[in-house]
């Protein structure tokens, strides 16, 4: 606690802020195009963007081979998986500025989950609906993550009206395993590709090419702007929402607005992704840890910094026991639920002392 | 400024508050008070516009309160609850901030040069400048209720609505709090609405007082009229004993609990005589009224010490010294009356007096060198002497204030008719006198048993008192003059 405290005091300056959120974006971009079974030394990757980019001459180092393996292999898969990591991060942020919880998550809400079912809803029975043609797929998972946690946050209040932390949680939790269940349920009843299902399941963004990205943006922009426009609003929930109302805030149609920029997010990245989890949760906390937990620069923050983490935690699922391929979802469990310990813990100690 | 209207209000079909009307003037303290349940927090959050009420309306300077959008509002009234939550860990800065949220338009809520400022003075005059760059976890509870006092301060409102603002602080940030609270509505004419959980801190504080009951307006008007013992038993069920605050002219309560008071009596025995002192000590407290050189005015003592000095026993701080000398001879100042005199103490007149359950013991030392005749007194020059009649009267029975300062005057009547049966002089003016120069009295009651409203002289105590004084002053005058070989 205390040499933490000490960092806020001296609260470091938000230009230094971004500057080292961004740095670190392009940094892991490039390593994470570089990084591969066969490596591509960043200048050709710099070499290749200009001349995507700018019509600029290729250099001689740099192979038209390279050129594809950038352009159609590595650069989609890490652009996803940044969009991924900051959809999730932001809606992260946002969910916990909202419930006053810094436990939580897409993952422990059971928002992911409710994404999920919807996704596999829709794959395995080959739904499409007639107008949205293959936009079904995250317009449901939006809808069903939106439902989700809705019913959560209506359940927790039926339990407890002061919608305490652990109640919340508890409630993301049960209704996690109960959509689970019912995941598993269909698969077992449809029992084909188990191992691509669990996969998928487990969260990846290979083998997803430029069209899950175009699929993916429209909803990403939609939802990040609806975000970054609720710092303050976010800023006066987070004290609760009778104080919010006090401060002059529309709370029912702030909180609704916010619900539903969150889900898009969540919904669209659990569509293209699968389930990932602990990256709404780590990435906020440690943006929050660091430059304060001002929400005017929190979301945009961990927006940038949860797109670099992402993209960090996909290179090691793919290089660490290459050629098999991890699926991400274990990396950033593997990292987030220590660290979602360590919070528990610490907010019971804050609470004692 | 607002004005409410036959208010009603509730949760579904149960209704919280009934038909209540009231109106504050710009300016006003006004104190909302009532047991918990009766409403009070529900009626503040139906005018802020958290529960809406189910009849009645709400006028804020000459506007219905539905007329106000959430931003026009928070400009309006800001409110400050018992307790803000806060999950993380802002600085005080950003959260005084907040409360210019009302104020910032725009897609991106430019934060103004205006802002700043506002931000900066109200954190002047709130005294937390010197926090700004504090985190929440890191300041005490009173402190931060002053953090959020700064943030709805910022927010510039005419009118501020509190929820038991003090509940969780110590009496020093209570007071802070509410002198704070105090001069912005007295030099700012910020209009404050708070519900206190205090009587004492409402009457202090509030210009008027609305007690609830049972969702319904009991009392409203100034705390003096409001703060009334009847009423107070009926909304409260409990009992309280009503009295002036010792400086200012505002009713305090004091509670008085049911507990079971020890039975004792004090009797003639109980009082032990030696050349040095005569005492009393008792197990229970007795309340006592005294001019006693320790422990005087009105105060609940367990031992009284009437001590014998020197006839030339001179000293600049008498006070420090009498205590000294109490703690030397394992007397605790704070629970003792302390007096002294000149006069031979194996000299002392005790007597006992009974009539049914009453009884009453008095004592009196006396010595009678400096006699002085009250109406001539101005023929004496101020000199100090070691008093020299001590009537103590120790009573049996409970008494009201009345009866202990007509006990008073019933003694210091038989007092001076003793003097003048016994003839003594006043050496100066050469005429009766009706006492001595530094008399002292004491009138101590265990306040239990029989009730005494009052003590005059024909009352069933005073009469009691009027004998006891008189025949034991003329017994210790006598003792005196024989001692002292004086002949009328």
């Amino acid at each position: 606690m205390r040499n933490i405290s000490i960092q806020r005091s001296s609260r470091i300056n938000r230009t230094i802020a971004y500057l080292f959120v961004t740095t670190f974006f392009v940094l892991s971009l490039l390593v994470g195009v570089s990084i591969g079974t066969l490596h591509i030394p960043i200048s050709s990757i710099l070499d290749v963007f200009s001349h995507a980019l700018f019509q600029t001459e290729l250099s001689e180092k740099t192979e038209p081979m390279m050129m594809n393996i950038v352009l159609d292999i590595r650069l989609p898969r890490v652009l996803l998986a940044g969009l991924v990591g900051a959809s999730l991060a932001l809606a992260g942020a946002a969910f916990q500025g909202l419930l006053q919880n810094p436990l939580a998550d897409p993952y422990t809400l059971g928002i992911s989950s409710g994404a999920s079912l919807g996704a596999v809803f829709v794959l395995f029975f080959g739904i499409q609906l007639p107008i949205f043609g293959f936009m079904t797929l995250p317009l449901i998972s939006i809808l069903t993550g939106f439902l989700t946690i809705l019913s959560v946050i209506i359940f927790s209040r039926f339990v407890e009206r002061s919608m305490k932390m652990e109640t919340i949680i508890l409630t993301g939790i049960i209704m996690s395993s109960f959509l689970g269940s019912i995941i598993s349920l269909m698969i077992a009843l449809t029992g084909e590709e188990l191992r691509q299902i669990i996969n998928w399941l487990l969260g990846s963004v290979s083998m997803r090419g430029w069209e899950y990205i175009s699929l993916f943006l429209p909803f990403f922009i939609v939802g990040t702007l609806m975000l970054l426009l609720q710092g303050n609003e976010l800023n006066a929930l987070s004290f609760g929402e009778e104080k919010a109302h006090y401060l002059g805030v529309d709370v029912r149609r702030k909180k609704l607005s916010i619900l539903i920029a969150a889900s898009i997010l969540t919904g669209a990245a659990v569509a293209v992704s699968g389930t990932i989890g602990f990256v709404g949760l780590v990435i906020p906390h440690l943006n929050r840890l660091i430059w304060g937990p001002d929400h005017r620069d929190l979301l945009p923050l961990s927006l940038i910094f949860g797109a670099g983490f992402l993209i960090l935690a996909d290179l090691v699922a793919r290089t660490i026991i290459s050629p098999t391929e991890l699926p991400i979802g274990v990396i950033t469990a593997l990292i987030g639920a220590p660290i979602f310990a360590f919070i528990l813990v610490r907010q019971r100690i804050e609470r004692r002392g | 400024m607002l004005k409410v209207e036959n208010v009603s209000a509730g949760y579904q079909d149960v209704s919280i508050i009934e038909n209540i009307s009231f109106q504050v003037k710009e300016g006003e303290l006004f104190g909302i008070l009532g047991p918990n349940g009766s409403g009070k927090t529900t009626l503040l959050k139906v005018i802020s516009g958290v529960i809406p009420r189910s009849e009645g309306t709400i006028i804020l300077d000459n506007k219905p309160l539905s007329s106000y959008s959430p931003k026009r509002l928070a400009q309006k009234v800001a409110v400050l609850p018992q307790m803000t939550t806060h999950a993380f860990d802002y600085t005080v800065k950003e959260t005084v901030s907040l409360g210019r949220y009302p104020f910032q338009k725009g897609l991106f809520k430019q934060w103004t040069n205006q802002d700043e400022e506002i931000v900066q003075e109200i954190m002047k005059q709130t005294s937390i400048s010197h926090l700004a760059n504090k985190s929440l976890h890191e300041i005490s509870g009173g402190e931060k209720q002053r953090v959020f006092l700064a943030q709805a301060l910022a927010q510039q409102p005419k009118l501020l609505l509190l929820d038991e603002p003090t509940n969780h602080l110590d009496i020093s940030h209570q007071k802070n709090l509410l002198d704070t609270l105090k001069w912005w509505s007295k030099s700012c004419g910020l209009t404050v609405v708070s519900i206190f959980h205090d009587l004492n801190l409402a009457s202090l504080y509030c210009d008027r007082i609305l007690l609830l009951s049972n969702g319904k307006v009991k009392a409203l008007d100034q705390p003096n009229h409001v703060v009334e013992e009847e009423v107070i038993k009926q909304v409260y069920e409990a009992t309280i004993k009503k009295q002036p605050h010792p400086e200012l002219p505002r009713p305090q309560v004091m509670l008085s609990p049911s507990e079971q008071k020890e039975e004792f009596l004090i009797r003639k025995e109980d009082i032990n005589v030696t050349k040095e002192i005569i005492s009393l000590s008792t197990n229970v407290p007795l309340k006592t009224l005294s001019s006693a050189v320790i422990g005087a005015g009105f105060g609940w003592y367990k031992t009284f010490v009437n001590r014998h000095v020197s006839k030339d026993y001179h000293c600049d701080d008498v006070e420090k010294e009498m205590t000294q000398f109490l703690i030397d001879h394992q007397f605790h100042p704070k629970e003792t009356v302390g007096m002294m005199t000149a006069a031979k103490l194996e000299d002392v007149a005790i007597e006992e007096i009974k009539e049914d359950k009453l009884s009453i013991v008095v004592v009196v030392t006396a010595g009678v060198s400096n006699a002085v005749d009250a109406s001539k007194s101005y023929a004496h020059e101020l000199h100090f002497h070691a008093g020299t009649i001590n009537t103590w009267i120790f009573i049996n029975g409970s008494l009201t204030d009345e009866a202990y300062i007509q006990a008073i005057m019933t003694a210091t009547e038989a007092k001076t008719k003793a003097m003048h049966d016994e003839k003594i002089m006043d050496k100066v003016t050469k005429t009766i006198a009706t006492g001595t120069s530094t008399d002292s009295i004491l009138v101590a009651a265990t306040q239990h048993g029989e009730n005494i409203p009052y003590a005059g002289t024909i009352t069933k105590l005073g009469k009691m008192i009027a004998k006891g004084v008189y025949e034991c002053t003329i017994e210790a005058i006598q003792t005196y003059k024989k001692r002292w070989d004086i002949h009328d």
